[in-house]
């Protein structure tokens, strides 16, 4: 296997370009160079049709989308009936009906201010971001929560589906965003006492499960907050995966702090600012661009693990789903739910990292001379 | 630091900023002790006010529930202390197979995205995009659930060469049943480690002088499988294969992968290959096109040539990440509790903990061994790491 995959013979060195092959010359060069080469093209060609038959015949000829219960789905391929019975579950948990218009405005908000961040034309993306991090957050919480200036309050106990694996994933990364930063200059400080404990904080949460944490916050936290505090079970979990998110961004924006050049820190000396000037106006602007992609792929890994609340009870969107499965009207429709589930979480993530990594495309363009 | 500024008379500059300094740490020592001390005092009140105290007396208690799948005997009059022991054991357990498994398969389908041959290439690369834009906990969900609910009930197993079946109630595997008269073995394991370490070191030497190259691996390994084979013949020991046989309503003998435990593995393995297979094909990348073609040019083969010269530079590339990856590996593993496979977090930070309500004592014990596994993977993977490093004169 190794010998006819790995590239060592000059001639499979990287191809300069492809537009230059013919069509024959390219087949006879990536498809048929050969005799192992032959069968194994032709085994993953049948491979592949088979495989793409049987998704074809399951997801889309034999699939059944209109239904009321599991019997109701007797194509005998995917019953969608589940997943469209239950959209509103999906995306919404148990929030209201009437109030949903709330949970719309939330998010086209998120997708808008993300899209005009992830696009490189966007003018005053600074003040975008800023207001993102910042005032936004708090509009939103009272969008959904309500209870004031006439909204009708939803508790939080309602809230799940796809909403909430929002929530937890935006609050994650919008909250470990001022911890990391604070963490990592922490780490880089020339004061021991401080370096230490930064230090400490940070490899304490990197070194254990995201699953303990979780326990941490849920079961443990209440016995250190004051008695008789009663604490919501999503804003404890928020509280661990917030704390736990920014000991990871802190070590991302400890890399991108120890790639300012030393000059910078001199010249900014030179001109007289003090620590904090230098900080927050020369070198932190320059190490959170140069980690953009580490931090959306921090971002990424983050978004993935928000299913992990489903352990200590919340119903985020895997968890709607795999409770959907379970009642006795659709009993058996896992694979179904977790295909929706999983499409959302694809198109989300493989957007991300392509988005990061084109964003270091760029960067390395610049670098190029 | 002279300034024209300052004048005559001593630069307080220096003194200023010391104490500037001393003054923050002491305000943060401070801060952070305040809210420690916070913490403890609402802890105290809660737990008076709910008359428990601080201890690990529990853990001697007998613990009274079952188990439903470990390594080491656990019985219900058995201690939650031995509760604990069985769900690091079968934690250890799950996280072994799977690095092994997932190292094979990540270095398989890293090798393969670089394959000149186009569709295996592609392959590969659709492999690595689905799986790892997916959450874990979804493809550990998916594996319980779908695939392995879709294998055929007992009775009609899907046969092996009635050597191992698969059924929805686990997989079953050959037991090898080794037996020997085990009296003499720590002595010649013994001596086998030393023979081993004088052929390493002899065998060093002679290279560094002669810079004649000995097959020391092959010899051990020779050495070793040959006394095996020995110890065979003679009938000083014998490996037999113990068979799953379906008896009645279910399997008996052979060895037994619970559902949950081979989900897990799946799921573990599957997934965290993805990221490995980027990690292999990055560090291969990453040795210079120059240094194969300088092996070229002296006439080394294939062969050589990946085995000499790539693959010892590209691991010198690839182990620290691949060191993170199985920390991560490590830390995952406590998903297992998602569907039920009594893991550390599923036995004691769930079973026990409901039970006897110690919370701050479980959770600090879980994430304290937890901590130190993290260290030991670190700690293991950098001492390679330095054992591969380039020497230079």
């Amino acid at each position: 296997m190794s010998q006819l995959s790995y590239p060592v013979s000059s001639d499979t060195t990287p191809r300069p370009t492809t537009a230059s092959l013919s069509i024959g010359a390219w087949t006879s060069r990536n498809l048929f160079a050969g005799p192992v080469h032959i069968a194994l093209t032709i085994a993953i060609a049948i491979l592949a049709f088979y495989a793409a038959k049987f998704l074809a015949d399951w997801a889309f000829l034999d699939a059944t989308w209109v239904g009321g219960r599991r019997s109701d789905c007797t194509g005998g391929g995917a019953c969608w009936a589940f997943v469209v019975n239950r959209f509103g579950q999906f995306v919404y948990g148990f929030y209201p009906p009437p109030q949903r218009w709330r949970v719309d405005l939330v998010m086209a908000a998120l997708a808008g201010g993300i899209a005009a961040l992830l696009l490189p034309w966007t003018p005053r993306k600074r003040l975008i971001a800023v207001t993102m991090l910042t005032a936004s957050p708090l509009v939103d919480f009272w969008l959904l929560r309500g209870g004031l200036l006439g909204l009708a309050p939803v508790e939080t106990d309602r809230w799940g589906g796809l909403m909430l694996t929002l929530v937890v994933g935006v609050t994650g990364v919008v909250g470990s965003f001022p911890l990391g930063i604070v963490l990592a200059l922490g780490r880089r400080s020339e004061l021991p006492a401080i370096r230490l404990m930064s230090a400490a904080f940070i490899e304490l949460w990197r070194g254990v499960p995201l699953v303990t944490v979780l326990f941490m916050a849920t079961v443990m936290l209440p016995f250190f907050l004051p008695h008789g505090v009663r604490f919501n079970e999503l804003a404890l979990a928020l509280i661990g995966i917030t704390v736990f998110a920014g000991a990871f961004l802190a070590e991302v924006i400890r890399g991108g702090l120890q790639a300012v050049p030393r000059g910078q820190y001199e010249a900014a000396s030179a001109l007289g600012l003090g620590y904090w000037q230098t900080t927050a106006m020369i070198v932190l602007p320059q190490a959170l661009e140069k980690v953009i992609p580490g931090i959306v792929n921090n971002a990424i890994a983050l978004f993935k693990d928000t299913t992990l609340v489903m352990i200590v009870g919340l119903f985020d969107i895997l968890n709607i789903a795999a409770a959907g499965a379970a009642d006795p009207l659709w009993l058996g429709s896992n694979a179904e739910g977790y295909v929706f589930v999983g499409l959302v979480f694809w198109l989300i993530c493989f957007g991300l990292s392509r988005y990061s990594q084109a964003v270091e495309r760029r960067l390395n363009a610049d670098q190029r001379r | 630091m002279t300034d024209v500024s300052a004048g005559p008379g001593r630069d307080w500059r220096p003194v200023r900023r010391l104490l500037l300094g001393l003054g923050y740490q002491a305000a943060a020592v401070a801060a952070v002790a305040a809210l420690l001390a916070y913490f403890a005092l609402n802890a105290a009140e809660n737990l008076a006010t709910r008359g428990l105290h601080l201890g690990f007396g529990f853990l001697s208690q007998e613990a009274g529930f079952r188990i439903g799948f470990s390594i080491i005997d656990f019985t219900e009059a058995d201690s939650y202390g031995r509760a604990f022991l069985v769900g690091l054991v079968n934690t250890l357990l799950a996280v072994a197979i799977s690095i092994v498994l997932a190292t094979a398969l990540g270095f398989a389908i890293g090798i393969a995205r670089l394959s000149t041959n186009w569709p295996l290439s592609r392959l590969a690369l659709g492999y690595v995009e689905l799986v790892r834009n997916l959450p874990l906990l979804l493809h550990l969900l998916f594996w319980y659930n779908v695939a392995l609910r879709a294998l055929p009930p007992v009775r009609q197993s899907l046969s092996l060469g009635g050597l191992a079946f698969l059924n929805n109630r686990g997989i079953l595997l050959p037991r090898p049943v080794l037996e020997a008269d085990l009296a003499g073995a720590p002595w010649s394991f013994l001596a086998w480690a030393a023979i081993a370490v004088f052929v390493w070191v002899w065998n060093k030497r002679r290279q560094a002088v002669t810079g004649e190259a000995f097959p020391a691996a092959m010899v051990i390994f020779l050495l070793v499988s040959g006394t095996a084979l020995l110890l065979l013949a003679s009938g000083l020991a014998s490996l037999t294969w113990e068979l799953p046989v379906l008896r009645g309503f279910d399997f008996t003998g052979g060895l037994r992968l619970t559902p949950e435990l081979a989900a897990l593995i799946f799921a573990l393995t599957v997934y965290n290959a993805s990221f490995i297979a980027e990690l292999v094909r990055g560090s291969i990348l990453a040795v210079d096109q120059g240094q194969t073609e300088a092996a070229k040019a002296l006439g080394l083969g294939r062969g050589r040539i990946l085995r000499l010269v790539v693959i010892p530079q590209a691991l010198r590339v690839l182990i620290p990440p691949l060191s993170n990856q199985y920390l991560h590996l490590l830390k995952a593993s406590s998903l297992a509790t998602a569907i039920g496979y009594p893991d550390l977090v599923n036995v004691f930070t769930g079973t026990v903990l409901n039970q006897t309500g110690r919370a701050i004592e479980i959770v600090l014990i879980t994430m304290l061994v937890y901590l130190t596994l993290s260290a030991v993977v670190a700690l293991a993977t950098n001492v390679y790491n330095r054992l591969a490093a380039i020497v230079e004169n």
